[in-house]
């Protein structure tokens, strides 16, 4: 084990791990909560725009959308996000963590909807507020605060999800993980190193989400 | 008569195959309080709701100060700030302050700067009896409370009219006068008001008439004394016996 953490830079893999839990899940959320703006605003195309992003990303397998970013996008249509292959690799894995979880965190936010009582949102218009100055102001605020723990949930998966990233040869931590047990042996400490330091990652988040969600949680 | 500042033309709303306002005609002129009673399902709250275009309807004409609702959008928000509405459940924006409830409206739909809402939020809150409160949470406030804060905040947008859907119908019995004294004073210094209420202390107190609905349709419009002594309507003889008889 100590030879492991001696000869690779498991830290730096974590790190990099991170990196991509950490913009994919902003762009999840900025993506998502446009999607569920639209899932729920009076406009009818818009609504069907919705819930067809909703439906085509929460059913195209991860891995799937991953291969054709880079042999698809990058490769035969042409279209690279960096010319070095890593940064290449990594920007790409951010888009797609973010497009598909975005469907995700839609859901979640939609379930916070649901917690906001109508009358919020009649009072809300029939002081004047426009149907965005209403999901701004009234609606998502409360939504966000209802939906504290689907979207933890969201934010778990995502980082275990990071995983996959690695099939288009980011050096992420499982990225490292192959190649340590291409190197060494795939003894079970390899696989223990890893385990841990994605419990690590994630386990207190558990934590502090189910905290928040009590903390944040609207009276009424 | 004044010049109506409401006017109803030959509305028709169904929901589904429900003809919930048949051939509404009304006008309500400015400084006039209209008191709504009916039985349950009669569409008084759908009434209410089609004039500030809460719900639509199909046929008819609604006015408001002369000006045509318009359909959904930026100018339809802009017209129902001159509408005030208050619900039977208060509705208040539950994660905002008592204040931020009042200058929401303001800030946002009339642009008004924060320190100068603030003030008149202020003063509002002052005038209905919760301003030691503006810092709270609604869940924080009692009912009646609650009520009080959701007319204030009406009034902040200086509407033409405010709209009450049956406003001391979800309280405490010790709380109903609060709510209705703050109204009967609304309506001592002229606002125009249409409120859906079986309360008929209020209606004797503070309208100048009563419209009568029965499925759908107004049955009847009278002086408030003169409807709740001698209905014309067998309609509304049945409903306020059994009224007064409760
Ligand atoms: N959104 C809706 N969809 C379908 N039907 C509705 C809807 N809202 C109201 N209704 C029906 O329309 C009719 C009139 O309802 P409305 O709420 O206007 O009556 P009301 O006079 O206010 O009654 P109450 O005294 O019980 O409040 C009722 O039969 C009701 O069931
Ligand atoms: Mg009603």
């Amino acid at each position: 084990m100590g030879d492991i953490l001696g000869s690779y830079d498991v830290l730096g893999a974590f790190w990099l791990t991170i990196r991509l839990a950490f913009f994919g899940a902003l762009g999840a959320l900025v993506l998502g909560t446009v999607v569920a703006v639209m899932r729920v605003s009076p406009v009818a195309v818009l609504r069907l725009l919705g819930t067809s992003y909703v439906n085509v990303f929460r059913n195209v397998p991860l891995t799937l959308m991953m291969v054709l970013s880079v042999l698809g996008v990058t490769y035969i249509m042409g279209l690279p996000l960096s010319q070095d292959v890593q940064q290449n690799a990594i920007r790409w894995a951010i888009v797609v963590l973010s497009v598909y979880h975005a469907a995700f965190v839609c859901e979640a936010l939609r379930s916070g909807v649901n917690t906001v009582p109508a009358g919020q949102a009649e009072a809300a218009r029939a002081v004047g507020l426009t149907f965005g100055q209403s999901m701004v102001n009234v609606i998502l605020p409360q939504a966000f605060r209802g939906s504290v723990a689907p979207l933890g949930s969201v934010l778990i998966a995502l980082i275990k999800n990071t995983t996959v990233a690695a099939v288009i040869g980011t050096a992420d931590a499982a990225g490292l993980m192959q190649e340590v047990i291409e190197n060494e042996t795939g003894s079970f400490s390899v696989f223990a190193i890893f385990a841990i330091g994605f419990v690590i990652l994630t386990l207190p988040l558990g934590l502090l989400f189910t905290h928040l969600s009590r903390r944040l949680a609207v009276k009424r | 008569m004044t010049e109506p500042l409401v006017v109803l033309k030959d509305v028709n709303k169904h929901f589904g195959d429900l003809h919930v306002l048949r051939d509404i005609n009304l006008s309500i002129g400015a400084g006039e309080v209209v008191v709504v009673i009916g039985p349950s399902g009669s569409g008084k709250s759908t009434l209410c709701r089609t004039i500030n275009r809460l719900e639509t309807f199909e046929t008819g004409s609604i006015t408001i100060d002369g000006k045509t609702l318009p359909e959904e959008g930026k100018e339809l928000a802009q017209l129902r700030a001159d509408v005030g509405m208050v619900f039977q459940s208060f509705n208040l924006f539950a994660h905002k302050t008592i204040l931020d409830n009042v200058t929401l409206g303001p800030i946002k739909a009339r642009k008004t700067p924060k320190a100068q809402a603030e003030k008149r939020a202020m003063e509002l809150l002052e005038r209905v009896g919760v301003a030691h409160q503006a810092q709270k949470f609604p869940a924080q406030l009692s009912g009646g409370q609650q009520q009080r804060v959701a007319i204030a905040r009406s009034l902040a947008m200086d509407p033409k009219v405010m709209l009450f859907d049956e406003p001391t119908s979800a309280l405490d019995p010790e709380m109903i006068n609060e709510v209705l004294d703050v109204m009967v004073e609304l309506a001592k210094e002229g606002m125009t008001m249409v409120v859906v209420t079986h309360e008929m202390g209020f209606a004797r107190k503070a309208a100048n008439r009563v419209v009568f609905m029965a499925d759908g349709q107004i049955v009847e419009e009278q002086a408030p004394e003169a409807f709740f002594t001698a209905p014309k309507s067998d309609r509304a003889k049945d409903f306020l016996g059994k009224i007064l008889t409760h």
